[in-house]
């Protein structure tokens, strides 16, 4: 059993601040009325079970699970791009080796999921997911097709902003993280509940990427810069920081 | 210091980058001490949840975590990684077929009783939760468990504990169903 760790020697992980995330309830998007907790959370002090996190067990990477616009050789339809950047901890220290998961629609804005009614044409050569593990300095880098909007049923007329799902481990469990990240200039922000349930409007504005033609490749692909920043360590370790 | 990346929700097309049937097993079937965890997600009108995943992550049977932080002396099992992941099916069902973790330290000089640290995720969750499944079973070892303990209510600290279900191929089987919101609503932490 694990009796002889000694908690005094570990730093705990710096808390959210209520202004960063969504709320559990945001009744613009309509599907958290019924999928919120009630109840307020209950404050959990960290322990082993917290500071550890999954970092290895996700299976090897094949080749080519960066890149999402090809499929078996074939070519998907669309603006293809780069997406690259780089995850750090609040404390800007890079995030070396942690497993990063993407999905997305296609050019036209459909999902290749049987729940995904929306009309407009699958991609035979699109499937939408891919996986990449950050190298030693934090950097990963995914090549894919630029995904449309697409309608969705929560209000009349309703269209999400084109983004990718992404999806983040960190270092330990409490550092998970899923979110989207969107593109600069899209007319749609203003209208989309998801985006704007995030209260800061600075916080928000974190999940656009930015344009950068210097990683272009000409004649090949445009290119998205999109860094992450996962919860640090306190400065302090955990006893110290309880005797204060 | 950097402000953090915001979280946003899964959406209901989550299975196409994230659903890896492999990943509900953490060990396999036969193995020695096998169990399988079975249960449900539910929304605040008890309907099934068919778009939501839970992830868990726990201790090997030594109580020692595959991660380097976990400086105990306890010994590492090759090949067990103690993540797991299930997607839910259009009856909100999930599995897992793992070990029963050893105790781990807890704060102070507490021990904590046999425990999985649980995400969910789902569309309609902007955000996702925090829970923990604990084990009916380990009656002395819950009684000196921190964090239970400081559920009061024996209701809602009912809602954290897996049940034995039944045996199924010599496995045990224990059933631990999440609700989101109301009737029965787990317990969900802030971590
Ligand atoms: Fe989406």
């Amino acid at each position: 059993m694990g009796e002889n760790f000694n908690m005094a020697d570990f730093k705990e992980y710096m808390r959210d601040g209520q202004v960063d995330h969504p709320p559990a309830l945001y009744e613009d998007y309509k599907s958290t009325v019924l999928r919120s907790p009630s109840r307020k959370a209950v404050r959990l002090e960290h322990t082993l079970s917290e500071i550890t996190g999954p970092i290895y067990g996700h299976g090897p990477i094949r080749e080519g699970e960066d890149d999402l616009s090809i499929v078996e050789g074939e070519e998907a339809q669309g603006q293809r791009i780069f997406v690259s950047g780089q995850v750090l901890d609040e404390n800007g220290k890079a995030v070396p080796n942690t497993l990063i998961e993407i999905w997305q629609c296609n050019a036209a804005g459909r999902y290749r999921h049987e729940v995904d009614q929306h009309p407009a044409p699958l991609d035979p050569n699109f499937v939408g997911g891919g996986r990449v593990v950050t190298d030693d300095r934090g950097s990963y880098k995914f090549t894919t097709i630029k995904p449309g909007a697409y309608p969705w049923g929560n209000h009349h007329n309703a269209w999400r902003p084109a983004h990718i799902h992404f999806s983040l481990f960190g270092p330990a469990f409490v550092t998970r993280l899923i979110t989207q990240m969107y593109f600069p200039g899209d007319p749609l922000f203003p209208f989309d509940p998801i985006y704007n349930s995030i209260p800061n409007e600075k916080a928000r504005e974190r999940l656009i990427s930015s344009f950068d033609l210097e990683t272009t490749e000409p004649d090949f692909a445009l290119s998205f810069k999109f860094d992450f920043v996962l919860r640090g360590k306190n400065s302090t370790p955990f006893e110290q920081e309880n005797k204060s | 210091m950097r402000g953090i990346t915001p979280s946003q929700t899964v959406g209901p097309f989550l299975k196409i980058g994230l659903e890896r049937d492999e990943l509900q097993y953490l060990v396999r079937e036969d193995a020695d001490g096998a169990i399988k965890i079975l249960g449900h997600v539910y929304d605040g009108e008890g309907k099934p949840v068919p778009d939501a995943m839970i992830e868990i992550w726990q201790a090997n049977i030594h109580g020692k975590y595959a991660h380097p932080d976990d400086s105990s002396e306890s010994a590492i099992i090759e090949g067990f990684s103690g993540f797991g992941r299930s997607c839910t099916d259009k009856d909100g069902k999930f599995f897992f077929v793992t070990v029963k973790p050893g105790r781990v330290s807890g704060r102070g000089n507490t021990l904590q009783a046999p425990h999985l640290a649980v995400n969910v995720f789902a569309r309609g969750m902007l955000k996702h939760q925090v829970t923990r499944i604990y084990f009916e079973d380990e009656i002395e070892s819950n009684s000196e468990d921190p964090i239970l303990n400081s559920i009061v209510e024996k209701a809602d600290r009912n809602t954290l504990l897996a049940k034995i279900s039944q045996s199924e191929k010599n496995n045990f089987v224990y059933s631990f169903d999440i609700h989101l919101q109301g009737e029965g609503e787990t317990v969900f932490f802030e971590v």
